[in-house]
């Protein structure tokens, strides 16, 4: 019998007084989490070999099936990423298929006025949904070509990536296409581009082996790459000298374990960075021979203000990207100002912490790892600050070996294999190449049979992000289609794009067609609703934080008339580009005519199939040797676009994932653990990448080909402040993250009820001395208030994290504590990524 | 007759012992609020007001019925459902009419029980990254620790196993309601031993 207040009454009516009205603290039940049945515990007939669907790490999930269901799921002790292991999201993540609430039919919405809210729409036919979203699309781009934009992610697989980016810049000649993924890597992508001139680590997994002493910069690995923080501890444990620093503005699950943990005030770990390097250079403890032999020196555009104007890109950060050479000495001379003192005064961290990290770096005998996320990309100066990391590491020579490497943790699944190997950025082409470069234009028209020329007219990149919805949000921008992701919860500055603000009406008013598993808060603001298989529901390809591409076997049918991406992607290229041609020949036959069943008049129905096919057009990029197209084999190689090599598409189910550039050697697709370091291939080093691109037996065997000049760059960047900065009115810094329970917006691991269970809702953290200054208990609800909007949340002192005085944190994964209302949408002038990690706020009791 | 006599007063006496035994079974796994007196003492002085029950904010206190014997009207928490949150001011306490609950004044005077993992169950000692328990334990560090280890069969990974501080654990059960494994629930609170009866 279950005891309530009602029997509690009944037994205890004599001297029972009057119950207190009001005052319950009560328990969040989040709007639409009808969370689901568990996965059952029947023996499965068979394993499926796929990847988890939440973080970069990329670890291998086994998924059992029971009559074309999805029974149960386990590590996958053949994915060489994760051996076996998976954090609680990994392990739980065949249940996020069965929330009850799952979307199975196309809506679409009547009344506009219900816009915010998921009342409104109704049930239509795929048939109708389609031809009302082409038509909307093929009005609006023929009134004009930039009222149009699509928002992927690091989350679509590499495929729909690859579809996506195709019917955008190919079919409708047009840049408006970006990834969530500027929300997450962008920073990273442009830290690399300047200082090497090729995206995604050199280095692996394997160094985590290896290391000497690692150093987390803004990274809480403990929580948010769970699997990998394993295999760091692991090597710790194995040899005690292993030495880790943890930089970070907040004490969080991994500092807990390391040996020194360094607060910095929010935005001056670029004074820390220069400080190391300049420490140094004025200790003489860099290796010259590396710089004489391996690198360059530049400096950039300073004095670049902040974004918080619409015109920003054109007026002060019109020049944020231009480098130029300089010397070694000039470089030296720009450094000397950081001192050890220097960096102290800026930061808060002793000027003994910060002299016992460069010390390490300047132990020649010492391996090190650097590792970061989004405290280093979700940064106002994130290009910079990747930029003097790598500088520190290419100084002492600490790159490309076992052991030594920066090495940029990914967030999603499928941020470098998706967004950043196929390119759905307004900049980018698919394997690294961009679009204001005409060879890369060129290259990219013949891979998909264009004529010379075809291109030309996506020479200029688009509207990234933040100015995409900014543009949306004026009313500029009247169509945008969204994929995988959750931009009404996750977007910056939430109030102008949910349509609150004056200049985010346009939201409300624009057409918005929200591709989705489950109602979130982005549907709530679509007009059209398309129902999408997710993860196992169909066959996907993931690539993750150390260049594995992954894939996923298709292991049930989607439920009700939810259909895959790229068939929606595809039906839609269907009706927009009818009527279109591409010399003679009409466009959607050039464009996509390999996977279309011209006798059913539909996709080809072997998904396989399709994922085939795509793959191995895809791979052509890549492989230009292979090619009957001589011109190809001319351009490709000049390009190098081998140093992205990919393997044949059945390999990857083969070998549950391969790392590129994967070579073939004696008949094995054999993978690179690291690029630029000559060596044997078996044994992971980048063998045939150096020999054809390179030349063997340069100092430490190495050599950077795909940077300009061979040489990567050590470019000097200064210490510039925060966007906003805390004042008497708003006197804390507000930074926004995860929690290892929940994946980004929350829209599936809230539906998991493990999950929620563990973690039923956010929480905000705040020193136990600021609480008390503000009268604030532990448990009390309080609102999070900054110039731009408020949320209200539960204050913790006592959390899994432990915020300095002065600064809060609240994670963002839940929709009824919509944080993002209160976070800014200033961007790095160069990467154009977003801060999430610092604004100011001022806290008062609820 | 005085053997038969005494006889049968002992066997009323044992019957009466038993029996008040047998009425307050459940006594043993039920978790008290804080600053509960030990059980008997608890159950003596404990007049049922059900103010504790009103007074918590998260109507994390339950009041008993017939199936806590003796302990019918008294209050308890069960933490799978809805443990303690260890209020900073323990409202629970402050409102007791009696000394039911009493003689707490921070978080450290709390002596409702302690957490129990079974580590067959768990699935964190068998190598998954979870340790749920640990994070949202709100003596983290304290109450739950992690032993680290290097997974026996993978060098290259570690064992983050969530290990309990007897001393340390006050029994409030967050742990047992944040838990993800079910059948069973991999850590539960055991209530504190009773001292003896009467």
């Amino acid at each position: 019998m279950e005891l309530t207040r009602r029997t509690l009454l009944k037994a205890t009516a004599i001297s029972m007084t009057m119950a207190v009205a009001g005052c319950k603290k009560k328990e969040v039940k989040p709007a639409g989490t009808d969370v689901a049945s568990a996965v059952e515990t029947a023996e499965p007939d068979e394993w499926k070999s796929t990847v988890c669907r939440f973080c970069g790490t990329g670890c291998g999930v086994l998924v059992g099936i029971k009559d074309g269901k999805v029974v149960a799921t386990k590590g996958d002790p053949d994915n060489r990423s994760s051996k076996g292991l998976n954090c609680i999201k990994g392990f739980y993540v065949g249940k996020i298929l069965f929330g009850k609430d799952r979307l199975t039919k196309p809506l679409i919405r009547e009344d506009k006025s219900k816009k915010g809210t998921m009342e409104g729409f109704r049930e239509a036919s795929w048939e109708e949904a389609l031809d009302l979203v082409a038509k909307k699309l093929k009005e609006n781009y023929e009134k004009d070509p930039s009222s149009i934009a699509f928002w992927g992610s690091g989350q679509q697989t590499i495929m729909d990536g690859y579809v996506s980016v195709k019917l955008w810049k190919a079919g409708l000649l047009n840049n408006n296409i970006d990834p969530n993924a500027r929300l997450c890597m962008a920073s990273a992508v442009t830290g690399f581009m300047s200082t090497f001139q090729s995206d995604e680590p050199m280095g692996s997994y394997k160094d985590l082996d290896e290391a000497d002493v690692f150093v987390t910069w803004g990274a809480n690995m403990a929580e948010m790459h769970p699997v990998l923080y394993s295999r760091l501890t692991a090597r710790k444990l194995a040899n005690t000298s292993v030495k880790h620093y943890d930089l970070t503005t907040r004490h969080s699950r991994t500092s807990e374990t390391a040996d020194t943990t360094m607060i910095f005030r929010p935005q001056s770990d670029l004074a820390i960075a220069n400080a190391i390097a300049n420490y140094l250079i004025q200790n003489n403890l860099y290796d010259q021979k590396f710089i004489d032999d391996h690198l360059k020196f530049k400096a950039g555009t300073e004095n670049l203000g902040h974004s918080f104007k619409d015109d920003y890109d054109v007026t002060d950060g019109k020049d944020a990207d231009k480098v130029w050479e300089i010397s070694f000495e000039e470089y030296k001379q720009s450094v000397s100002a950081y001192t050890l003192e220097k960096a102290e005064e800026i930061s808060g961290v002793p000027a003994s912490d910060i002299e016992a990290l460069a010390k390490e770096f300047g132990d020649p005998k010492k391996k090190i790892m650097s590792l970061w996320t989004m405290g280093m990309n979700q940064h106002t100066r994130g290009t910079w600050i990747n930029n003097l990391v790598y500088n520190i590491h290419l100084l002492t020579g600490k790159i490309s070996k076992p052991g030594n490497g920066p090495f940029s943790l990914t967030g999603q699944p499928s941020a470098c294999g998706t967004a950043r190997e196929v390119g759905v950025f307004s900049h980018r082409l698919p394997s690294d190449m961009v679009v204001n470069n005409p060879e890369h234009r060129r290259y990219t028209e013949m891979i998909w049979n264009l004529p010379a020329g075809y291109l030309d007219p996506i020479e200029k990149p688009g509207f990234h992000t933040v100015k995409m919805f900014r543009e949306l949000g004026k009313g500029n921008v009247k169509f945008l289609w969204s994929m995988s992701n959750n931009w009404g919860q996750t977007m910056p500055k939430l109030n102008r794009f949910r349509g609150n603000d004056a200049d985010g009406k346009g939201v409300l008013d624009g057409f918005i067609v929200v591709s989705e598993v489950y109602p979130t808060k982005s549907t709530e603001l679509a007009d059209v609703v398309f129902p999408a298989a997710m993860w196992v529901e169909r066959e996907g390809q993931f690539g993750n934080a150390e260049r594995r591409t992954s894939v996923f076997e298709k292991c049930t049918e989607p439920p009700g008339e939810a259909k895959w991406d790229i068939w929606t992607l595809i039906q839609i290229a269907k009706r927009v580009l009818d009527g279109k041609k591409i010399g003679d020949k009409p466009s959607f036959d050039v464009l996509f005519g390999n996977v279309w069943d011209y006798d059913k008049n539909d996709l080809l129905e072997d998904g396989h199939e399709v994922n085939s096919r795509l793959w191995a057009e895809y791979r052509s990029f890549t492989n230009p040797h292979e090619s009957k197209n001589k011109e190809i084999q001319e351009l490709g190689k000049k390009l190098k676009l081998k140093a992205k090599q990919m393997a044949p598409y059945e390999e990857y189910f083969k070998q549950h994932g391969i790392c590129w550039p994967v070579r073939e050697v004696n008949g094995e697709w054999v993978e690179t653990n690291w690029r630029y370091a000559h060596g044997k291939q078996e044994e992971g080093f980048d063998q045939y990448g150096v020999e054809e691109f390179g030349e063997i037996g340069k100092y430490d065997n190495i050599d950077f080909y795909k940077s300009d000049d061979h040489r990567p760059s050590v470019i000097f960047r200064p210490f510039e402040d925060a966007a906003e900065i805390p004042d008497a009115e708003y006197p804390f810094w507000l930074c926004t993250g995860r929690v290892l329970e929940h994946w980004h917006s929350g829209s599936m691991t809230r539906r998991v009820p493990e999950l929620h269970r563990a973690v039923p809702e956010a929480l905000c953290e705040i020193h136990p001395e600021d609480a008390q200054a503000l009268g604030i208990q532990n448990g009390d609800m309080v609102k999070v208030i900054s110039k731009r909007g408020e949320c209200e949340v539960k204050a913790t002192t006592k959390g899994r994290g432990n915020p300095p005085k002065g600064l809060v944190y609240v994670p963002f994964f839940a929709e009824e504590t919509l944080i993002n209302l209160v976070t800014l949408d200033c961007y790095c002038p160069i990467s154009k990524q977003p801060d999430y990690k610092k604004c100011a706020v001022k806290i008062v009791k609820a | 007759m005085k053997g038969a006599g005494f006889f049968k007063l002992m066997i009323g006496g044992l019957a009466a012992y038993e029996l008040l035994n047998i009425m307050k079974a459940g006594n043993k796994t039920v978790l008290r609020p804080p600053g509960a007196a030990d059980e008997d003492e608890f159950l003596a002085l404990c007049v049922r007001c059900g103010k504790c029950n009103q007074a918590c904010p998260y109507d994390s206190i339950k009041m008993g019925n017939e199936n806590l014997g003796l302990g019918i009207g008294t209050p308890y928490i069960d933490a799978r459902d809805n443990p303690c949150r260890l209020c900073d001011d323990f409202p629970c306490v402050n409102v007791c009419p009696t000394d039911a609950l009493t003689g707490i004044h921070n978080v450290y005077d709390v002596e409702m029980g302690t957490a129990v993992i079974d580590t067959e169950a768990c699935i964190a000692y068998h190598g998954m990254r979870c340790e749920v328990c640990y994070r949202e334990c709100p003596l983290i560090d304290e109450a739950i620790k992690l032993n680290i280890y290097v997974k026996p069969d993978d060098p290259t990974h570690a064992v983050f196993a969530p290990i309990i501080d007897q001393e340390k654990c006050v029994g409030c059960g967050i742990c047992e309601q944040r838990c993800v494994v079910d059948n069973p629930v991999a850590i539960r609170v055991k209530p504190r031993e009773i001292k003896g009866l009467f």
